[in-house]
């Protein structure tokens, strides 16, 4: 297909653009584009919910044990989960520029913007790992050799955070970012992809419904984020 | 897709995204006061903001021609509310007797 | 085909003969292979879960625990819940006959993802062999409801194979779903407006519903269990602080609805052949089609009910009570509105009218024992007894699987080209009404009495041995009803008489094409001017416009 939009769309006997992304199933351009777009939306809602299983187990968990969800979070660096919601509220910035220029067929800003929002999702990712490694050095990793001895309860001098219910903050802690950020992971493979094709110059402002949807997925990946940050770093945190 | 004929959108996105930086500012902020119970209320009603204009802005709830996708969205947290409150009922009284 | 049509041709291009080899099959996108591929795929399985039930039924037949050891007796029923739920029931209806009709019943080519559509049979494949491999190398002993803390510090068999499997599997039920219902909002022909499509859409918008929601929380339940089982998180655990039972409300939080995946398509199902077989218009459309949503929504609020004895709090189980009660209602709804419908109606004895029969009066009793069960003060007393074996029976084979029988006779002419052989079909269908009574009957009964479920050996009560004899008796019956139509199906594509294009005088788009269909469904693209079942229409001598094929 060649590089510039024009020559991607064939026009057909009744003056209507006809894309050959159109598959033989759909009638028009348009219902592939809306079938496409509530197919993003549907399996956005099963995401809500698969998140939100793990969701109800914290709920449940925080209200036995505030004090020790309390004590645990505190050990978290706040920093690096604050850099990170900004982080990735950039990339969602770049995405509906991303969109937005598919739209108004800027070639250039669409894989520039492609190309920053994958550099931001690498770099949360980054800034996960360390976060990940200082838990690893803490000894604050679920199992044989998490320790958390001897840590105080905000707000309650002199009592210390039981050792076993800290452990299911921490489970929970590496279950919900684990999967998040198996869920950037996969979002930066769509977003490769993308960047492919807008190299390649598949997307028109007719056609571009991957970076539509795959923009969708990446905003909701970021409000999952969004809800993370607080619940997790943010339990308790005043002096 | 969504008829963006009308004027540039970009203004908005960046509005949104200021929004969105101020609002990350501000609950860093008041995670470091003593508000209480009012804590976690706070929290979350600030994520809940923010969550609410990326999808209406970045995500197009708001512009979108149909319905269709605010009732996937309703339905979504609908059904999450579901989970969550009615399993509460269960943990919010188990110690009542 | 909007035109009335010509005798049918023998040579016709369709979906079976337009392609042969083994590639075209596993690399097709058309529903309608597809939903063969599953056929195969669902109907091996059915046979690997039969063979553990008559495991049990032998096992149960003296009270002695003499055929197999009790280990071996837990990794039976066991596996025969896994490979039942999650390998057959949710996926029949809706894989099988939804995937081949419901692009068709709307006038579209294709579901709207073919390709996801494929992909979700190999996901059912993958998370098959899994289970299968899970069995051979030794299988699961806890039940399929894998209570937290047995399952996930306890037992020594392969849990995290099977959730994996399960996990895999269930993508697989959500991919379905998604296609169904992006299929339903935008592929409808021109015409075919909501309050025209066929009961059979709306029960499985509904089932699609429930898989999409309901699904993800079992997924992200199994992650949990695996990674409480790889690095005892504690997280369901009462030793580690963890709750066990926040296990069961995540399990049941699916599970419970998923009841609703195996039973809303049978009712799309039965409400297709009962309107068809009284030649009327189904009374009460739009309560029916409403109440298809309702148990959806509903379904989703009773699932503690599992869990009444189980600890939970007092005062949440006289909600979950008082919801489960509800969730009757819709049910009933359409229980009362098949019965109007077949008031006054013609009635044909066709074998699918048989099975909806039998559906028919098996759901109710299904239905019925359940509010038993969701009364507080008598399930106390029948909580893990056969009669909550019986009751889910009664729903799941008598109501389901009655429904997919059903629907396979009332649709194997469009499927296959050819009709089966109508008396062996309405011998198989009283054989199985038959079976499955005598099996699952006395179960109820032994279970009021007290038996408890999941035992092997009921040597102190041997006064139990005439019914578990009785029900033996009937599990046999009930395999012979179940061998009989796929015997006579096979024989039937070779050679049995070839089909009209609609042998019933059905109404509804798929009969309006060829039998077996083109491979994009219709010759040309349908436009709906007429409104659901209209039999009355249908029947009338002057009726010129609607294609008749008998």
């Amino acid at each position: 297909m060649a590089d510039n939009s024009a020559a991607a769309v064939q026009v057909n006997a009744h003056g209507e653009a006809h894309n050959p992304a159109l598959l033989h199933h759909f009638a028009e351009p348009q219902q592939q584009r809306d079938a496409a777009s509530l197919g993003m939306w549907v399996f956005l809602a099963t995401e809500v919910m698969f998140f939100g299983g793990l969701f109800c187990a914290y709920l449940v968990y925080r209200r036995w044990y505030f004090g020790d969800f309390a004590a645990a979070s505190k050990t978290i660096n706040m920093g690096y989960g604050a850099t990170n919601t900004a982080v990735l509220i950039c990339s969602s910035l770049t995405v509906v520029l991303a969109v937005w220029a598919a739209q108004t067929a800027r070639r250039t800003l669409l894989i520039v913007s492609l190309v920053i929002t994958m550099l931001l999702g690498v770099t949360f990712l980054g800034i996960k790992g360390i976060e990940y490694r200082e838990k690893f050095v803490e000894h604050h990793v679920p199992g044989a050799s998490f320790s958390f001895d001897k840590v105080p309860i905000p707000g309650h001098p002199g009592q210390y955070a039981n050792p076993r219910h800290a452990q299911l903050f921490f489970s929970l802690y590496f279950v919900m970012t684990g999967l998040h950020a198996l869920h950037m992971i996969i979002g930066l493979g769509i977003f490769l992809w993308l960047l492919t094709m807008a190299w390649k110059g598949r997307f028109t402002p007719e056609w571009h419904t991957p970076v539509e949807i795959g923009g969708l997925y990446w905003h909701f990946v970021d409000i999952v984020w969004i809800y993370l940050f607080p619940l997790l770093y943010l339990i308790d945190r005043h002096p | 897709m969504s008829e963006h004929s009308k004027s540039s959108p970009l203004p908005t996105y960046f509005a949104v995204f200021f929004a969105l930086l101020v609002g990350t500012a501000l609950t860093v902020y008041a995670a470091t006061l003593d508000l209480g119970k009012y804590n976690a209320a706070v929290a979350l009603t600030i994520a809940s903001v923010k969550a609410t204009l990326v999808a209406l802005f970045f995500m197009h709830v708001k512009g979108a021609s149909e319905k269709l996708t605010k009732l996937v969205v309703i339905a979504a947290l609908f059904f999450l509310l579901l989970l969550l409150g009615l399993t509460m009922t269960d943990y919010a009284t188990r110690l009542w007797s | 085909m909007s035109m009335p049509t010509p005798m049918p041709q023998p040579e016709r291009e369709n979906y079976l003969n337009k392609e042969y080899g083994v590639w075209s099959w596993l690399l097709t996108t058309d529903h309608k292979r597809i939903a063969l591929l599953y056929l195969l795929s669902i109907t091996f399985f059915f046979f690997i879960g039969g063979f553990f039930a008559l495991l049990i039924r032998l096992e149960l037949l003296t009270p002695a625990g003499d055929l197999v050891q009790a280990d071996t007796y837990n990794k039976l029923f066991t596996m025969h819940g896994m490979v039942m739920v999650f390998f057959f029931l949710i996926p029949s209806i809706p894989a099988v006959l939804g995937n081949f009709l419901v692009p068709m019943m709307i006038g579209a080519k294709d579901l709207a993802f073919p390709r996801v559509n494929l992909l979700s049979w190999y996901l059912y494949i993958i998370g098959g062999v899994m289970m299968l491999h899970c069995m051979l190398t030794g299988g699961v002993d806890t039940g399929w409801t894998f209570y937290a803390p047995f399952a996930t510090n306890f037992t020594n068999t392969k849990i995290v194979e099977a959730g994996l499997a399960i996990f895999v599997a269930g993508f697989s039920s959500i991919l379905t779903g998604l296609n169904f219902v992006v299929t339903i909002h935008r592929m409808r022909a021109p015409g075919m407006t909501w309050s025209r499509l066929p009961l059979f859409i709306w029960a499985h918008y509904a089932t699609s519903i429930i898989q999409l929601l309901g699904t993800p929380v079992i997924a992200v339940t199994i992650v949990l269990v695996a990674a409480e089982r790889a690095l005892h998180l504690g997280i369901f655990d009462p030793k580690l602080g963890g709750d066990p039972l926040l296990f069961q409300h995540l399990f049941w939080f699916y599970s419970h609805p998923a009841v609703y995946i195996m039973i809303l398509p049978a009712m799309g199902v039965v409400t297709e052949i009962i309107a068809c077989f009284s030649r009327k218009r189904i009374f009460g459309y739009s309560f029916v089609a409403f109440s298809s949503i309702a148990i959806a929504v509903f379904g989703f609020l009773v699932w503690a009910h599992h869990m009444f004895v189980a600890g939970m709090s007092v005062y949440a189980a006289l909600v979950f009570s008082l919801l489960s009660y509800a969730v009757a209602v819709p049910s009933a709804i359409k229980v009362f509105n098949w019965t109007a419908t077949l008031y006054k109606g013609s009635i044909h004895y066709d074998a699918p009218m048989l099975y909806a029969f039998g559906f028919l009066g098996l759901f109710t009793i299904g239905g019925l024992t359940g509010l038993f069960l969701a009364a507080l003060g008598i399930d106390v007393h029948v909580t893990d007894t056969y009669f909550v074996v019986a009751h889910f029976h009664y729903i799941m084979v008598g109501g389901a699987v009655m429904g997919y029988l059903g629907g396979m006779h009332f649709w194997w002419p469009k499927i296959s080209g050819r009709l089966y052989p109508e008396g062996w079909a309405r011998l198989a269908a009283l054989i199985v009404f038959i079976g499955f009574n005598l099996t699952f009957f006395p179960q109820f009964i032994l279970g009021y009495m007290g038996m408890p479920r999941r035992y092997y050996d009921y040597s102190h009560m041997p006064e139990f041995q005439v019914l578990n004899v009785l029900s033996t008796a009937g599990a046999t019956v009930l395999g012979v009803g179940y061998l009989l139509p796929m015997i006579y199906f096979l024989w039937s594509m070779r050679y049995g008489k070839p089909a009209s294009d609609n042998p019933w005088n059905a109404a509804g788009l798929e009969w309006k094409t060829a039998s077996p269909p083109p491979t994009f469904n219709f010759d040309e693209e349908p436009v709906v001017t007429w409104e659901a079942y209209n039999y009355e229409e249908l029947d009338a001598p002057h009726s010129e416009e609607v294609p008749v094929g008998r």
